[in-house]
């Protein structure tokens, strides 16, 4: 073993999640180094072609709005863009956009290269050392010692990743890169951490010479875009789009995979690793989904300079020859060439109730994790923990008050706190639904909601912020003002034009804007003394004075929520003293250890009366 | 997750109805002080807040709004944790005789304090770390025992088929709220849409359902808490001997000395499997007798708040019948209430006038308290008046507590709210803020929460993910 250089953070991974952290540290002035197993992983995504999606896309937005990388990479990357959800309410319209999946990975990679204070190291960690409990330094499989304050985990599905097809299996990670099986696992268990093994699936890439685009539906992307980054104007950033296609598979499909189910290493009983519900295999949909006569596919081009295709919707683990024969009796594929195999991976990952909401590890002083080894799947959900992790380390080190975003502000809260409260028995999802404050926290308002504070840990620069202040105010004073202008009878002309019931006396500017199908821009021909205001601002505007009632609503469910979470819990208590909590509900208190009477109450298996012993106990004991 | 507010201050009669001598009031919880200082007055001007703990106090329960006295009293002030709840307790000793208990009962929830429910001094004792579980649970089980009314199998059928109709309307609406939602977060995937047409005509469905099941409430309370009836007549008309008759024992003194009975006596008795809350007064008769005029003027305020009024005539006495400005007077105070006129006494005449003061559309049925003659058709009158028609064990669900009754309120408003929405066109993410809400309040009776049911639901039903 030798000595390297020391830095402040050491950052395990360079997927979504480490490139993430490892920006955020070294924009906050610390020194940092990021590792790969191979540095043409960087921001490598090794299954679909996309960034953002439902509620994925919200992450996107929020991590942009903190000062990340991401939505400012795919702006840059993109290929096709759609905002997915127009014709429902602004809290789910959620952007997503197809990346050129090579160029993605290189803008990437060359943005951490230009990051003053970061250094990237083809290297494999293999042990973390520890000083009663407190992180000194990683070493990697060659030997080499790099002190370090602090170091994030962010190892994605490379941690002893094995990978399967029919009977074949390798010992390599995702897109047969090689696998993290130096010993890390193996190390990190030695020192108390219980591991567990998770699973996941890709479909295969297949060669668009062979399809045939004329037998599916063809889906362009918008043409007028929204970018992810708050800094990014549409027209900077425009360019030709590609389409996607739309086809199904069919009975013949079914019966193919029903037929050859027994070769399966899902359903031979190979994979024990447990499978996400909202990425079931192909196989999976058709035995679970038996009488569904046809299931969707979509055929996603993986980049500008590629023929590769992604087959969204056909993930598998069957053998080579029936992922082949299956793909061909599909409408527009009767003739394809598979270039690269579907396969199922496994691989080590961690419990995260063994984590706190800055994402350190509780029982390891300064080592923090994020991604798909906190048992999350998605890139979006990865580089969102990413931040996250990659933030507080720097905060930690520098001495201030960490960043955690509550449920109420963000969808990253909503992640983090489902990950470390709940925990999770398959890789997470982020989910519109599973947000309780969905028409607070939209995509559109991620900069109000957010930016603040990735200014305040030093993330966002003050010429962003203070536009920020200033679209703030424009917004206060618009909304302010329409409230106050009145209209006349004379409006009627207007109003029936636009299919709106006529006025029988006169009202305000903000009242007709209630109206469904009266939009801002619509109302301009009687607002003659209308400011002209960029058009973040009047959506602001629209979108508070419309939904201002359902608004108002929420927010009453947000002071409920607070209220429990403020009632803090002393990180000192003993709950097997406390007499009357039920057995259960002392075991997981006192593992998961939750910061708040609010977090207690989201623990399953903590009942609403262990919660009224807690409170009354705490009481008690604050006098 | 709804959870008990222990910061809640509770009240209630804490002395067996219906028994006469000393009446407590208990008033338990972080606001009992201040919410006693508010009706309680000492000569000396003194506030309990002021007063040391495990102390007693004289003076009078007033009426804040007014200042008018309602009793003289002996206060007992017990500071937390030294009570029997473990939270701050003031009880306050009055007159016996349950309608002065009830008025001030009713004098200190209008102070802040809320009712409690059944064995919520034990539960508060409970969460204080005052008793363990078990000791609490034995103590809760004998104050059910001791009811009559809980013990009745039908009631705890009734709840069952409650939290079972409940349910029914719950997974109606998370039928509803998985599409919404399925189709929310897979917007590119073959699931059906759901339209406002769907929308409105099956959260309509849901709402006719509750508001079915709220309609039952009042009857579902009276029947938990049995018909506040009051029996108002002239003094010695046979009020006593008619409560007796239901009750099946001697209980008021009975004389024929009119007068005799000055306390309001108050029982929860079971007439035929109707359940009612009796309440016997003084007679109501003008009086120059000082004390007894304020046994009458409680009868009347007795009567105002009840939910039956059961007047009295004496049949023996024809210018009882007769007397057209009493019965004017008292069809005037009982016009706004449900009441049952009584012609008592049939057993000492035969004559079945019915007196040219009543009016023929007004209820009247011929008993004697005496024999028993008419018992059976009072008893079907009133379970026609308050419990539409009939009370059987394989009647419907039934809302049988305010609490209950309150988060069905808050679900039904939620519907209303999501269907005026879904009727403006409003977009359905934004309409499952009502659903979700209401789907919540339900879940404070059935035990469930949204969040946790429909994404579970979600991928139970629909093949979705790449």
């Amino acid at each position: 073993m030798y000595l390297e250089q020391g830095v402040d953070v050491a950052v395990i991974g360079g997927g979504h999640a480490g490139c993430e952290a490892a920006l955020a540290v070294a924009r906050m002035g610390l020194s940092c180094i990021m590792f790969a197993v191979n540095l043409d992983s960087i921001a490598m995504m090794p299954c679909n072609p996309s960034i953002g999606g439902t509620s994925k896309g919200h992450l996107v937005r929020e991590i942009d709005a903190l000062g990340g990388e991401m939505g400012k990479n795919i702006d840059k990357t993109y290929i096709q863009s759609r905002m997915l959800n127009t014709g429902k309410g602004p809290a789910v319209h959620s952007l997503r956009a197809q990346a050129d999946k090579f160029r993605y990975k290189e803008t990437m990679k060359h943005t951490l290269e230009e990051q003053p204070g970061l250094k990237i190291r083809q290297s494999e960690v293999v042990d973390i050392d520890l000083k009663d409990g407190k992180v000194q330094g990683v070493i990697t499989a060659a030997g080499a010692y790099y002190p370090c304050k602090a170091a994030v985990i962010c190892t994605g599905t490379y941690l002893n990743s094995v990978c399967f097809h029919g009977d074949f299996q390798a010992k390599t990670g995702p897109n047969g890169m090689q696998s993290a099986s130096g010993g890390l696992s193996e190390a990190l268990m030695k020192k108390g951490l219980p591991l567990r093994r998770f699973k996941t699936g890709t479909p295969a890439r297949v060669d668009g010479k062979t399809l045939d685009f004329s037998k599916m539906e063809e889906q362009k992307g918008d043409e007028h875009i929204v970018p992810f980054s708050f800094e990014n104007r549409p027209e900077e950033i425009l360019r030709p789009q590609r389409s996607c296609y739309l086809t199904y598979t069919n009975e013949k499909t079914h019966e193919i995979i029903r037929a050859n189910l027994d070769r399966s290493p899902l359903f031979g009983g190979v994979i024990h690793g447990i499978g996400p519900r909202y990425c079931p295999s192909i196989e999976d949909k058709v035995v679970r989904f038996a009488d569904k006569e046809r299931h969707q596919l979509f055929l996603e081009p993986e980049g500008e300079n590629t023929n590769e295709y992604y087959v969204q919707g056909m993930s598998s683990s069957l053998p080579e020859d029936v992922q082949r024969d299956m793909l061909r009796t599909i409408p527009g594929m009767e003739h394809v060439e598979i270039m690269r195999t579907g396969y199922a991976i496994e691989y080590d990952c961690v419990d995260p109730l063994e984590l706190k909401h800055t994402l350190e590890i509780k029982r390891f002083d300064g080592l923090f994790s994020a991604g798909q080894f906190n048992g999350s799947s998605g890139y979006e959900e990865a580089a969102a923990q990413g931040l996250i992790a990659g933030i507080n380390a720097a905060l930690k080190i520098k001495g201030e008050e960490p960043l955690i975003i509550d449920r109420s502000q963000g969808y990253i809260g909503v992640l983090i706190d489902d990950l470390v409260i709940k925990g999770t028995n398959e890789p997470y999802r982020m989910m519109t639904s599973r947000a309780e404050y969905r028409l607070l926290l939209r995509q559109d308002n991620a900069d109000l909601r957010l930016t603040p504070l990735g200014y305040r840990v030093g993330l966002i620069p003050e010429a962003r912020y203070q536009a920020l202040q200033e679209k703030i105010q424009q917004i206060e004073e618009e909304t302010k003002r329409l409230a106050q202008v009145h209209v006349s009878i004379g409006a009627n002309d207007l109003l029936r034009s636009l299919s709106s019931t006529e006025l029988n006396s006169g009202t305000t500017l903000a009242e007709l804007l209630k109206r469904p199908e009266v939009s801002y821009k619509a109302l301009a021909p009687i607002d003659p003394e209308r400011p002209s205001l960029p058009e973040d601002v009047t959506e602001q505007v629209e979108i508070q004075i419309r939904y201002a009632g359902y608004i108002e609503k929420q927010n009453a469910q947000v002071e409920k929520y607070k209220k429990l979470e403020s009632r803090r819990i002393p990180e000192n208590i003993k709950y097997e003293e406390i007499g009357n909590l039920r057995t259960e509900a002392v075991q997981k208190l006192s593992r998961i250890r939750p910061a708040s009477v609010g977090q207690a109450s989201r623990i399953s298996g903590v009942s609403p009366a262990d919660i009224s012993v807690l409170i009354i106990w705490l009481e008690k004991n604050r006098h | 997750m709804e959870l008990y507010d222990q910061d809640r201050t509770i009240a209630a009669i804490a002395t067996a109805p219906g028994t006469g001598g000393i009446g407590i009031v208990r008033i338990s919880g972080p606001k009992a002080v201040e919410i006693a200082d508010a009706v309680f007055r000492k000569p000396s001007g003194k506030k309990l807040a002021s007063a040391k703990t495990h102390t007693i106090h004289y003076g009078h329960v007033v009426d804040p709004a007014s200042d008018a006295m309602i009793d003289q009293v002996l206060v007992m002030l017990m500071r937390a944790p030294h009570t029997y709840t473990g939270a701050d307790t003031v009880e306050i000793q009055c007159h016996g005789g349950p309608f002065v208990e009830q008025k001030i009962l009713e004098t200190v929830v209008s102070a802040g304090a809320a009712p409690a429910d059944r064995g919520e001094f034990s539960k508060q004792a409970f969460l204080n770390g005052k008793m363990d579980l078990s000791q609490a649970e034995a103590v809760m089980d004998l104050i059910a025992a001791t009811s009559e009314m809980s013990r009745r199998a039908s009631i705890e059928q009734l709840a069952g088929r409650l939290a079972q109709e409940i349910e029914n309307q719950c997974s109606l609406l998370l039928d509803l709220t998985t599409l919404i939602e399925a189709n929310i977060d897979y917007p590119e995937y073959d699931i059906e849409e759901v339209t406002y047409e769907r929308l409105i005509r099956e959260v309509s469905k849901v709402l006719e359902g509750l508001r079915e099941l709220y309609r039952t409430s009042d009857s579902g309370i009276r029947m938990h808490q049995g018909v506040k009836t009051v029996i108002l007549g002239r003094p010695n008309v046979g009020k006593s001997s008619l409560m007796n008759r239901i009750l099946g024992k001697e209980r008021a003194i009975v004389t024929d000395i009119a007068g005799t009975t000055r306390d309001v006596i108050e029982e929860n008795v079971d007439l035929d499997g109707v359940p009612l809350r009796l309440i016997d007064t003084a007679g109501l008769r003008q009086t120059s007798d000082a004390v007894e005029k304020i046994g009458v003027d409680l009868a009347r305020k007795a009567a105002e708040g009840a939910d039956l009024v059961l007047w009295i005539l004496d049949a023996s006495v024809p210018e009882d019948l007769d007397s057209s400005a009493e019965a004017a007077e008292m069809l005037d105070f009982l016009k706004e209430k449900q009441y049952i006129i009584l012609i008592n006494k049939n057993d000492l005449t035969d004559a079945r006038v019915r007196p040219a003061a009543i009016p023929a559309e007004a209820p009247l049925l011929w008993i004697s308290a005496r024999t028993g003659d008419g018992m059976q058709e009072l008893s079907a009158k009133i379970r026609e008046m308050f419990f539409r028609g009939a009370i059987q064990a394989d009647s419907q669900p039934m809302i049988t507590n305010v609490r209950q009754k309150d988060a069905l309120r808050r679900a039904l408003e939620a519907l209303e709210s999501a269907l005026e929405a879904a009727k403006s066109n409003l977009p359905e993410d934004v309409i499952m803020i009502d659903l979700t809400n209401a789907y919540d309040a339900l879940g404070e009776i059935s035990g469930k929460t949204l969040k946790s049911d429909v994404i579970d639901e979600i991928f139970k039903r629909f093949c979705l993910g790449k």
